[in-house]
């Protein structure tokens, strides 16, 4: 779908589906799982390289980037200043300036630590690069991530990893509402529904890890979670009826046959 | 000389540079980032940068991962 391409700080995004390359059996199924999804945006996380241990397949072995988009995330990281220090490695890798930038607030929920990410954000911006921020479903977070310079911003439906799925769809809304920037939302959702609800809901994409590599097949999950996103974007690019309490009947009552 | 590589105690020979590190490790330099007491390194550098006694080096590159992962 070309034509309906996502533009994030004039970068092209052929696919509104983005995926996480974690909790894979190897990474054979990565690959053959991420090319099910259609996903042309894939996210690594930023760690030291394996010195004892140099035979060791490098996952950039399976997942081309000339081939997909790579986004580096800051995964991991509890405070600003180890968010930046990893943001700034991973550019220096210098395969790409996105960065999906984690502050993580708590070990329990995984929740943003919305103070943390604005202050790492910032800093971010300022050293040039595109941020793309994980933040709680919060509209005011995420215009005042706008307002310091981030070109899209990426709210959680649920808990990391959670698959509850969409948990406030009014608060994405007002998030839409509220900022003028791409809304992909990131984290928590579990299965081809929660992705069609959230684009038919009108955000601009979804990144997703647990709800393809979890799942019982992952490359058919992969495969649903493609036509989910495609399904969800349709339906709200086709404008859906509004709903009423009472019936409206579909079949004509003129020339029904009499007594 | 003893250096700390990924937070692992070394042996390397003395005042070798990052990029002859890179080579003796047989690491891609195109794929690496890497920090020299938590200063980054610029790849045009790591052929001039040379590595002393004590030092502490990092060697990142890009992992699996998608939201939080270890």
């Amino acid at each position: 779908m070309i034509d309906d391409a996502l533009i994030i700080a004039g970068i092209e995004f052929n696919s509104r589906l983005w995926v996480g390359t974690g909790k894979y059996k190897d990474f054979a199924e990565t690959k053959k799982a991420i090319e099910a999804s259609g996903a042309d945006v894939v996210t690594v996380s930023v760690r030291r390289v394996n010195i004892i241990d140099k035979g060791k397949e490098n996952l950039l072995d399976y997942i081309d980037p000339k081939k997909y988009k790579i986004l580096p995330n800051t995964a991991g990281c509890y405070t600003a200043k180890d968010a930046v220090r990893t943001a700034m490695l991973a550019a220096e890798a210098g395969i790409t300036k996105l960065v999906k930038l984690e502050v993580i607030g708590d070990e329990k929920t995984l929740f943003p630590d919305n103070e943390a990410t604005l202050e790492a954000a910032k800093a971010l911006v300022k050293e040039g690069l595109i941020v793309l921020p994980y933040v709680s479903d919060d509209p005011i977070v995420a215009r005042k991530l706008v307002d310091i310079g981030c070109p899209a911003v990426m709210p959680l439906a649920a808990p990391i990893g959670s698959g509850l799925g969409i948990r406030n769809p009014y608060n994405l809304l007002i998030i839409m509402q509220t900022v003028k920037v791409p809304i992909i939302v990131d984290a928590g959702v579990g299965t081809a529904s929660d992705v069609a609800l959230a684009m038919e809901l009108g955000c601009d994409a979804v990144l997703l890890n647990t709800a393809i590599a979890g799942a019982k097949d992952p490359i058919s999950m992969a495969q649903a979670m493609k036509y989910g996103v495609l399904a969800g974007r349709l339906a709200y690019k086709a404008g859906r009826i509004p709903k009423k309490l009472y019936a409206t009947a579909s079949s004509p009552i003129e020339g029904m046959i009499g007594n | 000389m003893t250096i700390t590589l990924n937070g692992e105690k070394k042996q390397m020979p003395d005042g070798i540079t990052v990029i002859a590190l890179l080579e003796f490790l047989k690491i891609q330099r195109q794929r690496v980032a890497v920090e020299l007491n938590r200063e980054i390194v610029k790849k045009d550098l790591y052929g001039t940068t040379a590595i002393k006694e004590g030092d502490s080096l990092e060697v990142v590159s890009f992992m699996a991962g998608g939201g939080f992962e270890f």
